[in-house]
């Protein structure tokens, strides 16, 4: 089925509005579109680490979730879905009448690169049939703003703050999604909201009716970590791809493929540049710090175009 | 009709997971508990059950997978011991808050450190506050039995509280008992077919559980949650008849050894009960009242009837198989002379604490003590109230 972006934006709404995400936080198209991508038929079960978008969208006793819902702790959500997981496999070898249904885990980077990595990759070898879905932010935004795993290398946290003699995060960020594709596992993307949200929708669709364990990193800018205006969303998203500090791929039975690949690649100045958290980069003084970074990126972007080519 | 059986604690609770056919069993290797399991998934690979086996990756894994499936709207269960129930604590209060009612096979063994793989009570004692249903079982018999009615118990409409069934680790889990084992229809028929309410799986009537939940919900779902807990009591009795309707054996809250007109009491759990009765005997033997009162349900606490049932001796020793740390005495010590507050006067109370890590716990330790309750009915003075029993002091 060819994307059409009309046709989605018809589909219900099974993350609705009136959850507490903040204006231009990069979350909530990502549940939206995650929640299009299943078929209207399908009921879904949803586990959510503890992170944004839980404390967001329920708030008791409201909730934002159309389809089950449930949130245990932290560390854990891709243990929690694996279990209802299992129940449904069980139910179904007993002969019971289950509605065909999804199971989706949803964490942030924290909850993922960091305290439920463990969990997440006991779930992935394992092999449940289910998806699990980091939107990525690069902080633990939730706690305000201290530094992850996942936080690009000089990016300023509340733990990482530039200072005099530390500039920002020490660390490059951690590959998760090249660690996921050591599972061995049928389905593994990297993607974001961008432009029409096809590379996004497409994959959320295939992650969720794929057999087996699929796992989706999805960049979610924040607009307080980043610190960005609230309506430039979608050009974090943009620059994200066009400077490859973003790609987007998916790797099919361990096969990558890289789905965009821009014609001139930016400079990493022009995504840096626009987000206060790196603003201590541009100090006089500090050009090593871009320059570091573009080196990483580069490095990173060699390796996948060098994977996408193994293909 | 029932059948005996020679069966360790381990193999028997395996088998009675195996006759209950729960929807998941997820667990991690951990001695003493590892062998449930690892029953259990023969089981599953024979296709003898139709359990799904979650072999997780950690016991915090194990717990989050029995709470998710449990919210699913399945019957769950797992095994542990000391680190592994340690791991799993974050989840157990998750688990009881939730009311899922997870079963939890809680075979007892030291905590670190240092790192000791035997019998004491400090991992459970530890979740005894987790909003865990704690039921403490003797024997190879009562393991079985005990975990068979953990299930019906939890899912009690008036109660919906996970269960931990918790038995001596390598005494209980690892000796073999000739013991009886019910017919695999009659524990189905038992414990029935778990049909909760609200759950996870229901597409027309969807849910959402865990909530974030802000100073002006939090305190009445607790509030909910402490009175599911206080009103089990009727429930884990209602249980107990109905069991013994089916096997004849009879269960209670406590039991209470040769108590008619005892003086002198230990209050004790699990399989030292055993080696006290022996003493219990002996005593009684040479003219002196002694008694003993084994709990079987430490969580909820039954307060009054504890209180009751000890309102007539002169003295009593509660035995503590963990130590609290506290400066002040045992678990069990706290909570039974907190029941006696009030209610009781007069019966001259005293604590020690035996067989920590595994340390042997002969006749003649629990003679010691008699003795030594002995002497206070007699002088009606403690000379000390926090006492250890069967510890090198230098």
């Amino acid at each position: 089925m060819s994307y059409n972006l009309k046709e989605w934006a018809k589909r219900p709404e099974r993350f609705t509005g009136g959850h507490r995400l903040c204006a231009g936080c990069g979350a909530s198209p990502v549940m939206r579109t995650l929640m299009r991508a299943l078929k209207p038929e399908d009921h879904a079960v949803v586990s959510a680490a503890t992170s944004c978008v839980e404390v967001s969208s329920f708030l008791y006793p409201y909730t934002a979730w159309e389809d089950s819902f449930i949130h245990s702790a932290f560390e854990n959500v891709a243990a929690t879905i694996s279990g209802a997981q299992a129940n449904y496999v069980a139910k179904k070898r007993k002969g019971e009448d289950v509605p065909n249904t999804k199971f989706i885990a949803v964490a942030g980077d924290g909850g993922t690169y960091d305290i439920g990595l463990q969990a997440l990759s006991g779930a992935m070898e394992r092999g449940h049939d289910m998806v699990y879905v980091c939107y990525d932010n690069g902080a633990y935004m939730n706690t305000g703003i201290q530094r992850s795993s996942s936080t690009p290398q000089n990016a300023a946290t509340s733990t990482t703050p530039a200072g005099t003699v530390i500039p920002g995060k020490s660390q490059p960020k951690k590959d998760l999604t090249l660690i996921i594709m050591g599972h061995n596992i049928p389905y593994v993307a990297q993607t974001l909201p961008l432009s029409n949200f096809k590379d996004m929708s497409e994959k959320c669709e295939k992650a969720l009716y794929t057999p087996g364990a699929a796992f989706l990193n999805i960049l979610a800018p924040c607009p307080r970590g980043w610190r960005y205006e609230t309506h430039r969303l979608m050009e974090m998203c943009k620059l994200a791809v066009e400077t490859c500090v973003w790609p987007m791929y998916e790797i099919i039975e361990g096969k990558l493929t890289l789905n965009y690949i821009p014609k001139e690649k930016l400079p990493v100045e022009v995504y840096l540049k626009e987000q206060g958290r790196f603003s201590h980069m541009f100090a006089k003084g500090n050009e090593h710090l871009i320059e570091e970074y573009q080196a990483q990126v580069d490095k990173d972007w060699q390796l996948l175009q060098n994977l996408n080519e193994m293909k | 009709m029932a059948r005996r059986e020679k069966l360790s604690g381990n193999e028997a609770v395996s088998i009675a997971m195996k006759q209950i056919n729960p929807d998941v069993v997820a667990a991690y290797p951990i001695t003493p508990s590892t062998e449930v399991p690892q029953y259990f998934s023969t089981y599953a690979a024979n296709g003898e059950v139709d359990t799904e086996f979650v072999p997780v990756e950690s016991e915090h894994s194990a717990m989050s997978a029995c709470i998710g499936a449990q919210a699913a709207g399945g019957r769950a269960m797992t095994a542990t011991s000391a680190q592994g129930l340690a791991l799993m604590w974050e989840m157990l209060y998750i688990a009881s808050a939730y009311r899922l009612p997870v079963t939890l096979a809680a075979v007892n063994r030291a905590l670190s450190g240092p790192i000791n793989i035997h019998n004491d009570h400090s991992d459970t004692m530890g979740a005894r506050d987790s909003g865990w249903i704690q039921i403490y079982s003797e024997d190879c018999q009562e393991a079985y039995d005990n975990f068979i009615q953990a299930v019906k118990i939890g899912e009690h409409p008036d109660v919906m509280l996970p269960v931990m069934d918790c038995y001596d680790g390598f005494i209980t889990s690892h000796k073999v008992e000739n013991i009886e084992i019910m017919e695999d229809e009659e524990v189905k028929a038992f414990v029935g077919k778990y049909n909760p309410p609200y759950h996870l799986m229901n597409k027309e009537k969807p849910m959402s559980m865990g909530p974030l939940s802000l100073p002006f919900y939090y305190f009445e779902q607790k509030r909910q949650q402490a009175e599911a807990m206080k009103t089990s009591i009727k429930a884990i009795l209602e249980v107990a008849a109905e069991f013994e309707k089916v096997t004849g054996r009879k269960y209670g809250l406590f039991e209470e050894y040769r108590m008619d007109d005892a003086e002198v009491a230990i209050v004790i759990l699990n399989s030292t009960a055993g080696t006290a009765k022996d003493v219990v005997d002996m005593l009684r033997d040479n003219g002196i009242k002694a008694g003993l009162i084994k709990i079987r349900v430490y969580r909820p606490f039954p307060v009054e009837q504890i209180a009751q049932a000890l309102s007539k001796c002169k003295a009593v020793a509660v035995l503590d198989k963990a130590d609290s740390l506290n400066g002040a005495g045992g678990p069990v010590f706290t909570d039974v002379t907190s029941a006696m507050f009030g209610r009781v006067d007069g019966v001259k109370v005293i604590n020690y604490i035996y067989g920590l890590g595994g340390r042997d716990v002969t006749t003649d330790n629990i003679k010691e003590v008699y003795d030594n309750l002995q002497e206070i009915a007699k002088t009606g003075k403690v000379k000390e109230v926090y006492n250890y029993l069967g510890v090198r002091e230098v």
